[in-house]
């Protein structure tokens, strides 16, 4: 079947197949930020942004995306980096691999909810699994994020 | 020091924040051969007939390998120094398979709908044989996981296939019988603990291909390069020479990516088809058939005198290594050589175990690596003690723990050269406010608040045995190149080797341009575990960044035309102090490139006589509901000695991550097979990791010990951290409760029905 | 692995239903659960395209159509109102933010799901399913049946006077729940629906009024006579005694609040 979607600002019209999910369509699309974490829509790892919304993207049908804007982190790269460089700071990322998921979805809080509280961000985040950090660090770093941002957003 | 000790920003940060491809599926070719294992559905059998032919007739499979085309020769999956102490049990296929989820077949194609499509339609007859299930039944059952005759062990380690013994071993120092018989009180208890998931966020995976020299390339998310070299070459029957390993970042591992899991499939594919392949495990297949803590039973007896003095421990761990013997023989040494030598003044100690094979999956190195499990048990029974006592068990620890200076005889005789045990405790009690907190305080609507305590070590590598090498180069404009062949699987260890290399070399750690690991091009390294990086391979950068400043001041010294014991190294430039004279790094870099006959490179091996551990306490705060068993953790705070912290930010993340891992260990990862052996926790839906909603809220703190033998003072911080979380709220719950729960994880259902059957 | 042949964005709910009459179509929903099943699907029919995806209140009741995400649920302020923020309550737990971005609310009541929150929330309440074919039908009645191969268009939720509260437990906060209890007292009538026993959720009406003298002296005795009635079971979450258990705390519980 034929879709049309915007993927970062950029039209596609592509011939797929009914059953290729949101996931696997952005990766063919070079978008390799979106990662596959579990089968289950359980982890958070393959956040995307459908007409500005977070979601699944491993649970999404691509033939849904039809007509729709879908963003992924390669096209937020200037307002994540903003944002991801206090996480650098604390040394939160660690291996990685479920950062751009993380990003997003704290994306996505930020512009629901730009002064959330320590509760509101972990309720708004609990569908992002981190082996590695422990957490702490991420509230950490979107503490002082949100902390920079209140004061102006100057170094 | 301008770097070390100070929390630099991860060299790879920002590229892992966004979203930059710098892991293996980000990079594989896009041309690959899509290699998938069918897995048997039961837990012992025999492949009787497998029927292929309608599989390979799907359009697009290139290939499908059973046992009748695999080499016969066995082999380990450990990555672990040769020769490993596991045993050689393994065929890339087995006629036997021997747990449900062991593969039967490998099947390549050029798209996942045709190997999907191809695993459907393969027809195995299966001989169904009676498993070994109960790992507390399978010592000299008549059931044999591994009857076959080419099953061989290279280490004395006590293992009999005959037996299903995987390994076994007695060691001891003084009459324990005696002590104990003269002890006024003895903890007898025993312990069990799960076989946990690593479940590292990114699954199993590798990318092989050949090179323009026919040689077999391995790109995997993994912890060990040059084992998998040595492993492949086994598997495959091979020469060395063939192979060359290197490794992406790497979507986590806390030690499941210490073990082969997925390499020899694509490795096998590639090397037979000459083309290139990859394969990514799911999540299901990371959960049911990879590489998780070693399932332990452990009977402790701790004796000790009325006024605390702790004077005996007996230890027995029962470890279950499941249908492979993986990292067997060695896990099951640090239950015991981990836990015993946290109390100084022993007079009598014995540590006894069996490491038996059942027809579950295969157990591997995790993160703690059989500490943990014994921590658990020993800290358990210490914690028990003091409540027998009416004794606050910090002052039973303040009396009993080991302290700097001492020697460790349950640890090999090793002395406590840095330790900050005592220090890391009063502190913790500090950040906790223990003396008011402790024990309990009831909250009156039905919920009580109470603390628990744990202490914990580990090893900082693998004594005499593990290999760091380092190799820095001076290069164009006075920059470095550090290569090394340890694995940065998210720790940071790339930039903490930076870190000290610049403050070797007093330069920016900017400067320094990292680059691990490639069996080609990286000095040898036994890989990333057993704590092992900052410490083993740490040293190996200082050597080198020694022995290049000689080299530079050498060169300088030619440079100038003035004897180098006058000159000066400053970073930028080599001075003479006394002319004025000097050469910028960069000019002398440059200068060398023409004409120049010796190199400016350095490759330093390290490796160390001992393992200093590092210590912690860790101190948990909970809310208990006394109607639902709820447990909600309140506060977690730990101090730990790791020696000069390299990183402190890097470090405090690894220890916060460490008791999050730990607190889901002690309360939610659950393990549950089915009677016919079969592992229900396959997916992230049946095995529940700690959300951010489930950790409470986290205190991290250092009491720095300076280790002689280490980096800059430095010791390990990977590992120790997990240790703490369950012996912690295990005694939190008995202090809420009154009652000691001894099997992990402490569910809710177990508390509430432990507190009904209680009331009644 | 699920497979689809044929993806058909439905016109009109009269197309949808002609295209369901086959036994290899599905109605997709969120396709958080559809896609962890093996089903060889000939035709998904996707009811995106009509309007289905919006919350209209009037005085006397709350419209929900059938693809109105769970997270739109939770955020309706007059919902939450009418539910004294029990409805949010009872869909907060639910993984994550993007999971409920996906979730719709006909996918979670079709599914008739043993875990469902969302069907054990409203059928405490003045729930009706329309159905394309079979018209409404009370909640409770729709849960008993079958799937058969009729379209679920829209909830109903009568805004009948009620005090609600939304209990659960669960072994992780994003967890399945291992019980989960919606009391309501509706117009002076008190029930609660109790789910994840792990089956399908049940209601129990209070028909001995154990709670004629108020919520709160008979919150007790309501939460043994639960415990009593409601049948509970095992699964990998939990043992039958432990949720026959939780079945009188949670349901006291709950029931004071009201």
């Amino acid at each position: 079947m034929k879709l049309t979607v915007t993927l970062n600002g950029k039209k596609i019209q592509e011939e797929i197949s009914p059953d290729l999910v949101l996931l696997d369509f952005v990766r063919a699309h070079g978008c390799h930020s979106v990662k596959r974490g579990c089968d289950t829509s359980n982890c958070g790892l393959c956040t995307v942004f459908l007409d500005g919304k977070p979601v699944l993207s491993c649970s999404v049908l691509a033939a849904r995306a039809e007509g729709r804007r879908v963003d992924t982190l390669e096209g937020l790269q200037e307002e994540a980096a903003e944002f991801a460089a206090f996480i650098a700071d604390q040394g939160a990322e660690q291996c990685g691999f479920c950062n751009p998921g993380f990003v997003m979805n704290a994306l996505a809080l930020f512009r629901e909810n730009p002064r959330p509280t320590d509760q509101e961000i972990l309720t708004y985040l609990a569908g992002n699994l981190c082996r590695c950090s422990g957490y702490e660090g991420q509230l950490r770093g979107i503490r002082a994020f949100l902390e920079w941002k209140e004061g102006g957003g100057r170094a | 020091m301008k770097y070390v000790n100070h929390p630099v920003r991860k060299k790879d940060a920002m590229s892992l924040l966004l979203g930059k491809p710098v892991f293996m599926d980000d990079l594989a070719r896009p041309d690959c051969l899509i290699v998938k294992v069918l897995r048997s559905p039961h837990a012992n059998a025999l492949v009787e007939e497998i029927k292929t032919e309608a599989a390979k007739k799907v359009p697009g499979i290139e290939a499908i390998y059973t046992w009748e085309d695999v080499p016969q020769n066995r082999f380990t999956m450990a990555g672990q120094t040769y020769p490993e102490a596991s045993p050689y049990d393994r065929l890339i296929l087995d006629r036997h398979v021997r747990y449900v989820g062991d593969p039967v077949a490998i099947v390549a194609g050029e798209n996942e709908k045709a190997v999907d499509r191809a695993l459907k339609i393969i027809k195995v007859r299966y001989q169904v044989l009676e498993p070994v299930l109960d790992f507390r039944a399978a010592k000299d059952n008549a059931i044999l996981v591994h009857p076959e005759d080419n099953w061989k062990a290279l280490c004395q380690v006590g293992a009999d296939n005959k037996r299903n013994l995987c390994a076994s071993d007695v060691s001891g120092e003084g009459d324990v019988e005696a002590v104990l018989a003269d002890c006024d009180v003895v903890i007898d208890e025993t312990y069990h603990t799960l076989a946990n998931q690593q479940a590292m966020m990114e699954t199993f995976r590798t990318e092989c291909y050949l090179d323009t020299y026919g040689r077999l390339n391995i790109f995997s998310s993994t912890q060990i390069v040059f084992h998998v070299r040595r492993i492949i070459s086994n598997a495959l029957g091979i020469p060395k020479s063939k192979i060359r390993v290197s490794k992406p970042r790497i979507g986590g591992g806390f030690g499941a990516k210490q073990t082969v899991v997925a390499e020899v499939f694509p490795a096998f594919v590639t090397w037979k088809t000459g083309k290139p392949s990859k394969m990514i495990f799911s999540r299901e297949e990371s959960q049911i058939a990879s590489s998780p803590r070693h399932e332990m039973e452990m009977h402790v007896r701790l004796g000790a005198n009325r006024d605390g003095k702790i004077r005996a421990i007996d230890l027995y761990t029962l470890s279950n290594t499941g249908a492979y013997g993986e990292h067997g023989p060695t896990t099951v040494g640090l239950s015991g050589h981990k836990s015993i030598p946290l109390y100084g003044s022993l007079e009598a100690h014995r540590f006894a175990y069996d490491v038996v094979y059942t027809n579950v999956m295969s157990a591997g190195a995790y993160r703690g690596y059989g500490a943990t499990q014994g921590i658990f048990a020993v800290e358990s029974a210490v914690n028990q003690l003091a409540m027998k006592l009416a004794m606050d068990p910090v002052e039973l620890r303040e009396k009993n723990m080991v302290r700097e200076g001492q020697i460790m005889p349950a640890y090999y005789n090793e002395p406590a050269n840095s330790c900050a045990l005592d220090r890391c405790m009063a502190r913790c009690s500090q950040l906790m406010n223990w003396k008011e907190k402790y024990p309990c305080r009831d909250m009156g609507n039905g919920k009580v608040r109470s603390v628990g305590v744990a202490m914990a070590m580990q090893g900082s590598g693998i004594s005499g045995v593990d290999v760091g090498s380092a190799t820095i180069r001076l290069s164009e404009d006075g920059l470095y190149n550090l290569t090394v062949g340890s694995g940065d699987m998210g720790t940071g260890s790339d930039t903490i080797l930076a870190q000290m290399a610049a403050d070797c070399l007093d330069c920016d750690v900017e400067d320094i341009m990292v680059f691990s690991a490639d069996t080609d091009i990286s000095p040898y390294d036994s890989g990333s575990y057993a704590s092992s990086t900052t410490y083993i391979t740490g040293k190996a950068v200082e050597k080198a960044c020694g022995k290049l400043k000689e080299q530079i001041l050498m060169k300088a010294a030619e440079a100038l035309a003035l004897p180098a014991e006058e000159l000066e190294f400053s970073g930028k430039a080599v001075t003479h102090p006394a002319s004025g004279r000097q050469i910028s790094l960069a000019e002398l870099a440059t200068k060398f490139m023409c004409g120049n006959n010796s190199s400016f490179q350095v490759t330093e091996s390290n490796s160390s006589p001992v393992s200093p551990p590092p210590f912690m306490v860790g101190m948990v705060e909970i809310e208990l509901d006394k109607a639902t068993g709820q447990v909600d953790i309140i506060d977690y705070k730990a101090v730990v000695d790791c020696g000069t912290p390299v990183n402190p930010n890097l470090a405090r993340v690894q220890t916060e991550g460490g008791i999050v891992q730990g607190i889901g260990m002690a309360l939610y990862e659950n393990i549950q097979y089915t009677e016919k052996g079969r592992l229900k926790n396959n997916s992230f839906m049946q095995y529940k990791l700690p959300t951010r909603l489930d950790m409470g809220r986290l205190q991290v703190e250092f009491e720095s010990s300076y280790e002689p033998t280490g980096p800059f003072g430095a010791k390990s911080i990977g590992e120790i951290v997990i240790n703490t979380p369950s012996p912690a709220i295990a005694h939190a719950i008995a202090n809420a409760t009154g009652i000691w729960f001894r099997e992990l994880p402490i569910t809710s259902e177990k508390i509430a029905m432990a507190l009904l059957e209680k009331e009644q | 692995m699920l497979t689809i042949k044929n993806y058909v964005r439905a016109e009109s709910l009269e197309e949808a239903y002609e295209l369901n009459q086959k036994k290899s179509s599905r109605v997709i929903g969120g396709m958080l659960w559809m896609r962890l099943s093996n089903f060889n699907i000939q035709t998904a029919i996707d009811l995106s395209g009509l309007g289905l995806d919006t919350i209209e209140e009037s005085p006397e009741e709350f419209s929900i159509g059938a693809m109105v995400t769970l997270r739109q649920l939770e955020e309706h302020q007059g919902l939450g109102a009418y539910t004294q923020g029990a409805l949010g309550e009872s869909l907060r737990h639910i993984v994550g933010v993007q999971f409920r971005n996906l979730a719709t609310v006909g996918g979670s009541i079709w599914g008739r799901f043993g875990f469902s929150d969302v069907l054990t929330m409203f059928l405490a309440l003045d729930t009706w399913v329309e159905l394309y074919q079979g018209g409404l039908m009370p909640l409770e009645e729709f849960a008993r049946r079958r799937a058969d191969r009729d379209i679920l268009v829209r909830l109903i939720l009568k805004k009948r006077p009620a005090r609600c509260c939304y209990v659960s437990h669960r072994n992780t906060r994003t967890d399945f729940p291992v019980l989960a209890v919606s009391a309501v007292c509706l117009e002076g009538q008190y029930q609660v629906a109790v789910g994840a026993r792990p089956g399908r959720a049940v209601l129990l009406r209070d028909q001995e009024k154990i709670l004629e003298g108020g919520a709160a002296q008979g919150a007790e005795d309501f939460g043994r006579y639960a415990a009593d009635r409601i049948p509970v079971g095992s699964n990998m979450r939990a043992q039958a005694e432990y949720r026959r258990h939780l079945c009188r705390v949670l349901t006291e519980r709950a029931v004071r609040e009201l």
